[in-house]
């Protein structure tokens, strides 16, 4: 797809906004004035460190809201539509890494409240293409060193992760699998059945089961982090640099004119901009709709739960394609699941008993110990499943609309990677390299990343 | 749990039930090229409130049926039932 021309003004607009590159917080980040929504006398964004702490705690002193609200602007260089992980660090890599900084971050509802809030927060980077492979493992780095980027704890715990095999065909997968990580500089390796319980020694490794373990594609550098703040620091972060981010503001319409992208209509009003970026993740088809663009995007809901908590046993992330199941044990104690996706599409996001009965048996089978647990909450969050388990990123036929989409059961995990590689497409106005094989036009050539081997569980 | 109004056999549970994806029309002819033959396989409307789609009764008659479903509540009724009922 051939790069769009409309972005001069980011050219022209680029060298004024160099101020906003430092870390520091530029002086006029708004234009309507309510930059002074900051209470007067505090100083600056505080800074979280111990001394920090400290202070805090013997003077009693308020800390600083970590993002501010603003009114909606008339005019934005760059509307993002989803204040997700994707859609703030987007926002965020644009100021920080290219010096775009009036940007308005507009999400329905509160930040983080769709998929980057619903996850089960597993990280990793043992996929199956090349593509894949590179592109998660991109997003690992950017994760292994978030908490001092964003001066923010995100709580990144790398715990190792298991990917089981029951079936001799998942064993060769998971052989592929190792070997295409190896190549690409991932830590990934094909294991027996005694070494997974030697690591995680209360999986049932005995050959009696329904479904033994024959195996498992072992990942160390795989694990867990906290999602709830990875969406807050990049709040956060971008914040400081002069993102807006406006909760509670829900697209109604995008304003088409000959072909290209001329503002968008909100709840709270009407915004002028050449750009928008589309981050709605399961909803992405309805706002693809205010374009006219038709995606290859089918949203099914995806059900997770968690037990109570109990004395930390597990450290690894278990995940079984087979039994529909993956697990991990929070520092609290609590054991997460998450399963495979709903049998039929739908935008419903209550919890159903079929999948607490599913679960349950299917768990047990793999920890027998575990019976005794009781189940805490469950919650569901929706998955735009594209046919090829990969992402749909970049340009669209709509000039001046970009998307990141399509990010399934996988899209939390690639947070960083794709707010970076968007950021740089929209102010190079070009497709990232690291993305050059997800853009919606490979549906049309038949290009297809096929990473459907590497999804965690079955579907 | 959801319903699914089978017009051969009544109201069942929906896990008697395979979702066989929203009625799409096969392009067909010497002319069609591999672009729109392409979409025709991977695109999707995926909208959001009643939809008419096809489902494939396996623990049942099994048939393919067609049911209009709303895909925010998941409450499904037989295909033109909402036409009948405001016509009478």
């Amino acid at each position: 797809m051939s790069p769009r021309s409309n972005l001069g003004f980011l050219w022209s607009s680029k060298q004024e906004l160099q101020v906003g590159r430092a870390m520091e917080v530029p002086e006029i980040v708004a234009t309507s004035g309510q930059a002074s929504a900051r209470r007067r006398g505090s100083p600056g964004p505080a800074k979280y460190s111990a001394i920090n702490l400290l202070k805090k705690g013997l003077s009693h002193g308020e800390w600083p809201r970590t993002f501010r609200e603003h009114e909606l602007a008339k005019s934005y260089d760059v509307v993002i539509i989803g204040a997700g992980v994707h859609g703030l660090a987007a926002a965020y890599y644009l100021a920080s890494n290219h010096g775009i900084t009036n940007i308005a971050v507009v999400d329905k509802n509160y930040i983080g409240s769709g998929g980057s809030g619903r996850n089960t927060a597993i990280v990793r980077s043992n996929y199956l293409t090349p593509e894949g492979v590179s592109f998660y493992e991109r997003s690992m780095e950017l994760y292994r060193n978030l908490a001092l980027t964003l001066n923010f704890n995100v709580m990144f715990s790398e715990r190792g992760h298991l990917t089981l095999a029951h079936t001799d065909a998942s064993v060769r997968t998971m052989r592929w699998r190792a070997e295409v990580n190896k190549l690409l500089g991932v830590n990934s390796e094909l294991i027996d059945a005694e070494e997974v319980g030697r690591i995680e020694p209360r999986l049932d490794v005995s050959k009696n089961t329904r479904y033994p373990i024959l195996g498992a594609l072992y990942h160390p550098p795989g694990g867990t982090i906290r999602h709830d703040a990875v969406n807050w620091g990049y709040a956060r972060a971008g914040d400081q640099l002069g993102v807006q981010i406006h909760q509670n503001t829900e697209v109604l319409g995008i304003d088409v004119d000959g072909g290209k992208v001329t503002g968008v209509r909100t709840s709270r009003g009407h915004i002028s901009t050449p750009l928008v970026l589309n981050c709605t993740a399961g909803w992405a088809s309805l706002i693809c709709d205010m374009v006219d663009l038709r995606l290859p995007l089918i949203t099914h809901p995806l059900q997770a739960a968690v037990t109570e908590p109990v004395k930390v046993f597990l450290k690894s992330v278990v995940v079984s394609g087979s039994l529909h199941v993956y697990v991990s044990q929070t520092d609290r104690g609590e054991l997460v699941f998450g399963a495979s996706t709903d049998a039929y599409p739908s935008y419903s996001m209550r919890g159903s008993l079929e999948f607490t009965q599913e679960l349950a048996s299917h768990v047990i089978e793999l920890m027998p110990s575990v019976s005794g647990l009781r189940l805490m909450r469950q919650w569901a969050g929706l998955c735009d499943m594209t046919p090829d388990f990969s992402p749909i990123m970049g340009f669209t036929p709509v000039d001046g609309f970009l998307v990141d989409v399509g990010w399934g059961t996988y899209g939390f995990k690639a947070g960083p990677v794709s707010g970076e590689a968007m950021a740089s497409t929209i102010a190079n106005n070009r497709t990232a390299p690291i993305i050059s094989a997800f853009g919606l036009e490979r549906f049309a050539t038949g290009n297809l990343v096929g990473e459907k081997g590497a999804a965690s569980v079955g579907h | 749990m959801m319903q699914i109004p089978c017009p051969n056999c009544g109201p069942r549970n929906v896990n008697e039930f395979r979702y066989s994806g929203e009625p799409r029309k096969r392009p067909v002819g010497e002319d069609v090229t591999p672009r729109e033959f392409r979409a025709y396989l991977y695109e999707r409307t995926n909208a959001l409130g009643w939809v008419t789609e096809n489902w494939y009764h396996s623990a049942g008659c099994r048939r393919f049926i067609k049911v209009e479903r709303h895909t925010l509540t998941n409450e499904a009724r037989p295909v033109g039932s909402a036409a009948e009922e405001s016509a009478s």
